[in-house]
């Protein structure tokens, strides 16, 4: 049974009030007095020698602040990268400066030239459809193999490569690995591409940059996942203003699935031209922009081998695999391919021998960088895939394979760097077969084959790596930033607590789930506990929400300023109840001496901590409020088996989706329905990356599908109910909530499972020429895959 | 969107006068236009709205059975009120868009665009309609002229469609993922005097009629009289990031001999 309320409880988002009954305030919603409109000239040619920058027509026109362009902006800095990647021979990656509008050239469609300032937003769109750049167009670059290839035009001429790095992964096991597929009994391998997404979060970007003169301080609204992180990068790196007058505020956001972790040039520039008008200056982004600005994400070209012996023993993985970084280096790109990606090659497998090469390529495409899931849901894919093309060439069930190169005992070190602290993938496989009615399976073939239908069974499973941790450890591996974070706990002097957090919420539910621990930990209702996040000026610092951190990392740290807090108050109850500290216990709300029925309420401890009339001051400070920074020993690994049945039309290559289980293992849950929900919404993204997303572009770089016209999003049609299960649990073993994280799963551990399903489908309908096909699998691609 | 000025007549000789001013543009449902004059692709000086004349709206039979549907008249309509005299029709209207769209879009606008992917095309050609405008009727068969080609003149109005009802019909389409338009739709009708099938959302010349399907079904009206032709020439169909001019071809085949299937 789920408890009524506090860690385990079914409540209610308490958030979902305000977003669905308008009252949400997003950064649109914002306006301030005075506020002029930007909007952005950009690059409709996807590489180009800018020659010059024509916006004298533009500069007559209505309402028409100024027209700003690159050479406007003396002094400020490009867009910082925020982590370092070394190459396999010790060298540094290439890193090509970034600006905030084109310089000498332009790199991709989409690339902002100038921005225009006016009165209102219509009439700084009707200027900047006047502006002319000259751009001399020359030849772009979009294949990446291409672009690595001999006399292949530059992206960047400064750098002399479009090869961004070239890294080896563990490097010193590469000739072991070598020798051991050179003696292998089988050896299986897949070419396979990870299609580019586009985000298509609900909300679009939008900014407001805001300037005091009274003051010289600097305010900056934007839809963002972290804002401590993007005052810090703006600040520091590209406008020079000190943290302390430099505000950065992330209200409501609609959604970031990662593209929102990032900086970009629009917040820069509205934040510079806001004190250099003396106006707020604000910029929302249209769809269409939106379509070919956003940072994209996956985009891999692989190869992947898997060595085995003869009883199916995983011997040994080599990858070879091409990573597009778009023509910059948007601010985590260079991390996405490699630590994010090559830790993860074992999967759930016991491998003792594992060999990642990454090649990082410029192109004249929109940069690309994490997007839900970033770098595992890549590493799941090559592998459950290449396990279930193994399986079919050896004979052997796709299941059984998997289960017996299970890992089993832990902690268990990977050769790839990483130590799972726990899991139990027996466990979720069990519970799949069991949800999944796996059993069944034939059963419904049959009545698929009845009406035509090639129906197919796809499983697989995953293991992902959450709160990306300690900082330490990632500063050697070239992180330019700390990955910990904050949390604030006060107590107000009639009981009620707010939190406030360094992790932001944009669709995840913390205001909810992290009311709950609280609550849970002291024993008062959820209505108790209110939570802060967004604002740099009332949270403490913090490195925001990507990467399923929040409640292992964030939700760490509050549980340890709770527990300060709970120390504190112990002791004046002590003090109240003439007692020894220790002899204290808090439960439901009361601290009680314990085996007496001595006690002293909740209320009564906080009022006396800020009205300190009968109080050991001698001994602590009034009031009742703590911080704690909470830096994790390690990632978690919240891991799974995902089952997905569909149905192919042989005339027409029409995938359906008739079933999708999931089983996870999350650890310790706190709101199971944040959790469900969490899990539906990746499953969603995971099956519009297999079956229907992906941009495309032509020879000359532009995007073909920058619309929703043409590029396909999931919709509630494509989609059948799942089966959801989490009773699997193997708590995490080194941070306080023994919690994992689940916002990606769900996106890391579907595509594999429908493509999975689709080529099952296809084999078992005679199609056995067909081993595999690339996502998205359209109708017309499974079609042409079955013409042969 | 440009500024433009906005009319909305209430009488057709107003409505006509409004559109024979310099780059005045008809604006009937819009579910086609307002995305385009939002994307900054075109820049009318006027739009005149269709939406307060009357006598365009509505569905009604005619002395020789025709269903008659005024050119303004959604969608959502169509799908109600043709549903007892020709539900083939109904169903193709039900299943345009989404209900936004349906109670948006019209017929008029449609057949006037007459997008190579719309689903309308198909019915008008594959039931022989008639298309009344402002001054005289043109025979489906000589109103559509390829990819958003019409045999309209500027500044002709499409008042009404009249559809003669077949003794069965059927739309089936195949969706494209994203807009979710026609990849390929086939519409069979079967009349007295022979069977007509039309083709949207395949072919690079927009709608048209497949010749030999249409003798095929009239000696034999059945799903194998369709498998057992060759699918129409790729050459001429459209090829895309949806699918190849060979993939749409054969769809061609596929939707038809379903529809033909389906036929009530």
């Amino acid at each position: 049974m789920p408890k009524d309320f506090g860690i385990g409880a079914n409540s209610k988002r308490r958030e979902d009030v305000r977003f669905l009954t308008g009252d949400g305030r997003y950064t649109d919603d914002i306006n301030l007095h005075g506020q002029a409109h930007v909007a952005f000239v950009r690059s409709e040619v996807a590489h180009g020698r800018l020659k010059g920058v024509d916006s004298s027509a533009a500069e007559k026109m209505p309402g028409i602040l100024r027209v700003f362009t690159a050479a406007d902006l003396s002094g400020v800095g490009g867009l910082p990268c925020g982590w370092q990647v070394t190459d396999r021979h010790g060298n540094p990656m290439l890193e090509p400066k970034h600006p905030v509008l084109a310089e000498d050239k332009v790199r991709y469609v989409g690339e902002a030239i100038a921005a225009v300032v006016a009165e209102t937003e219509a009439q700084a769109r009707d200027a900047a459809d006047t502006v002319i750049p000259d751009i001399e167009a020359l030849p772009a670059v979009v294949d990446m193999k291409g672009a690595v290839a001999e006399g292949a035009p530059l992206v960047h001429d400064d750098i002399g490569s479009n090869l961004c790095y070239d890294w080896g992964f563990v490097e010193d096991n590469k000739a072991a690995v070598d020798e051991a597929f050179a003696t292998a009994d089988h050896v299986t391998s897949l070419d396979l591409v990870n299609n580019r997404m586009i985000p298509n979060a609900m909300e679009p970007r939008v900014a407001v940059g805001d300037y005091s003169r009274a003051t010289g301080d600097s305010t900056l609204y934007t839809t963002s996942q972290n804002p401590h992180v993007i005052r810090l990068l703006m600040g520091a790196f590209v406008l020079g203003i000190p943290e302390h007058k430099l505000r950065v505020v992330a209200p409501d956001v609609g959604g970031g699935f990662g593209s929102k972790i990032f900086h970009y040039a629009e917040e820069a520039f509205c934040t510079f031209a806001a004190k250099a008008l003396n106006r707020p200056v604000k910029w929302t982004c249209t769809r269409s922009e939106s379509f070919v600005t956003d940072a994209h994400g996956r985009d891999h070209v692989t190869r992947i081998e898997l060595a085995l012996d003869k009883e199916g023993h995983f011997k040994a993985i080599r990858t070879d695999t091409y990573a597009n970084m778009g023509a910059y280096l948007s601010t985590f790109a260079p991390s996405v391919p490699t630590w994010l990606h090559g830790t993860l090659m074992a999967g759930n497998y016991k491998t003792p021998l594992i060999y990642v090469n990454v090649k990082a390529v410029f192109t004249n495409t929109v940069p690309v960088d994490a997007y839900r899931g970033a770098g595992r849901p890549e590493a799941t894919y090559q592998l459950e895939r290449v396990i279930d093309k193994a399986a079919r060439e050896m004979g052997m069930d796709p299941v059984a394979l998997r289960r017996k190169n299970f890992i089993t005992e832990f902690p268990y070190a990977t050769p790839v760097a990483v130590q799972y602290d726990t899991g139990d993938y027996i466990a979720t496989m069990d519970k799949l077969e069991e949800i999944a009615d796996l059993a069944g399976f034939e059963a419904r073939r049959a009545e698929s084959a009845k009406k035509g239908l090639l129906r197919g069974l796809g499983v697989n499973c995953y293991i992902e790596a959450c709160g990306i941790a300690p900082s330490n450890l990632v500063g050697q591996l070239g992180a330019r930033a700390g990955l910990y974070e904050s949390a604030t706990v006060r107590v107000n002097a009639t009981g009620g607590v707010v939190v406030m957090t360094g992790a932001h919420s944009h669709g995840q539910g913390h205001e909810t789930s992290f009311a709950q621990v609280i609550a849970d930990m002291i024993g008062i209702p959820e209505d108790q506990v209110d939570v802060v996040h967004g604002d740099t000026a009332n949270t403490p610092m913090g490195m925001g929400t990507y990467g399923s951190r929040s409640i292992a990392v964030g939700g760490s740290a509050m549980v340890r300023a709770a527990g300060k807090v709970i120390d504190k108050a112990r002791k004046i109850a002590a003090h109240l109840m003439e007692a020894s500290p220790e002899d204290i216990e808090l439960k439901d709300g009361k601290f009680t001496v314990a085996g007496t029925d001595k006690s002293v309420a909740w209320g009564d401890v906080t009022l006396a901590a800020y009205v300190p009339h009968n109080y050991p001051l001698e001994d602590i400070e009034p009031g009742l409020e703590e911080t704690s920074f909470y830096d994790p020993a390690n990632f978690t690994y919240p891991a799974g088996a995902y089952a997905c049945e569909v149905e192919v039309d042989p005339e027409t290559g029409k995938v359906t989706l008739c079933s999708f289980a999931a089983a996870d293992d999350f650890g310790n849950i706190i709101n199971p329905m944040i959790v469900d929900g969490q899990v539906h919404g990746g499953i969603a993204q995971g099956v519009g990356q297999a079956l229907l997303e992906g941009a495309a572009y032509d020879a000359s770089g532009q995007l073909l599908n920058a619309s929703y016209m043409d590029y396909a999003m999931p919709r509630a049609d494509d989609l059948p109910s799942y089966v959801v299960d989490h009773s699997c649990q193997t708590p995490c073993t080194h941070n306080p909530l023994g919690v994992k994280g689940c916002g990606e799963a769900g996106a890391i551990g579907s595509p594999p499972a429908v493509v999975n399903a689709v080529v099952d489908a296809l084999q078992r309908g005679g199609h056995t020429d067909v081993t595999h096909i690339d996502m998205p699998l359209t109708p017309s691609r499974v079609w042409a895959a079955m013409q042969g | 969107m440009y500024a433009f000025d906005f009319e909305r007549p209430t009488s057709l000789s107003a409505a006509l006068k409004a559109l024979g001013r310099e780059d005045a543009q008809a604006l009937a449902g819009g579910q086609t236009l307002i995305p385009t004059l939002k994307a900054r692709l075109a820049q009318p000086s006027s739009l005149v709205s269709l939406s307060a004349l009357a006598e365009l709206k509505g569905v009604r039979k005619d002395d020789a059975g025709r269903v008659c549907i005024g050119a303004t008249t959604p969608h959502a309509v169509v799908a109600r009120e043709a549903a007892g005299d020709y539900p083939a029709l109904a169903a193709l209207a039900g299943q345009i868009g989404d209900p936004a769209v349906r109670n948006r879009g019209t017929i008029g606008g449609s057949l006037a665009n007459n997008d190579p992917s719309a689903c309308y095309p198909a019915a008008a050609l594959a039931s022989n309609a008639m298309i009344v405008t402002n001054d005289r009727e043109i025979a489906a068969d000589d109103f559509f002229e390829g990819m958003f080609a019409t045999a309209l003149e500027e500044g002709e109005i499409i008042t009404e469609v009249r559809f003669p009802v077949p003794q069965a019909a059927s739309y089936l389409k195949f969706e494209q993922p994203a807009s979710r338009f026609a990849l390929v739709g086939a519409y069979v009708a079967k009349f007295a005097d022979g069977v007509r099938v039309a083709i949207t959302g395949a072919s690079e010349e927009g709608v048209f009629r497949w010749e030999a399907a249409e003798q095929a079904l009239s000696k034999d009206f059945s799903a194998e009289a369709v498998k057992a032709l060759a699918a129409p020439a790729a050459d001429g169909m459209i090829g895309d990031l949806h699918g190849s001019s060979e993939y749409r071809a054969h769809l061609v085949r596929v939707m038809t001999a379903r529809a033909v299937a389906a036929a009530r």
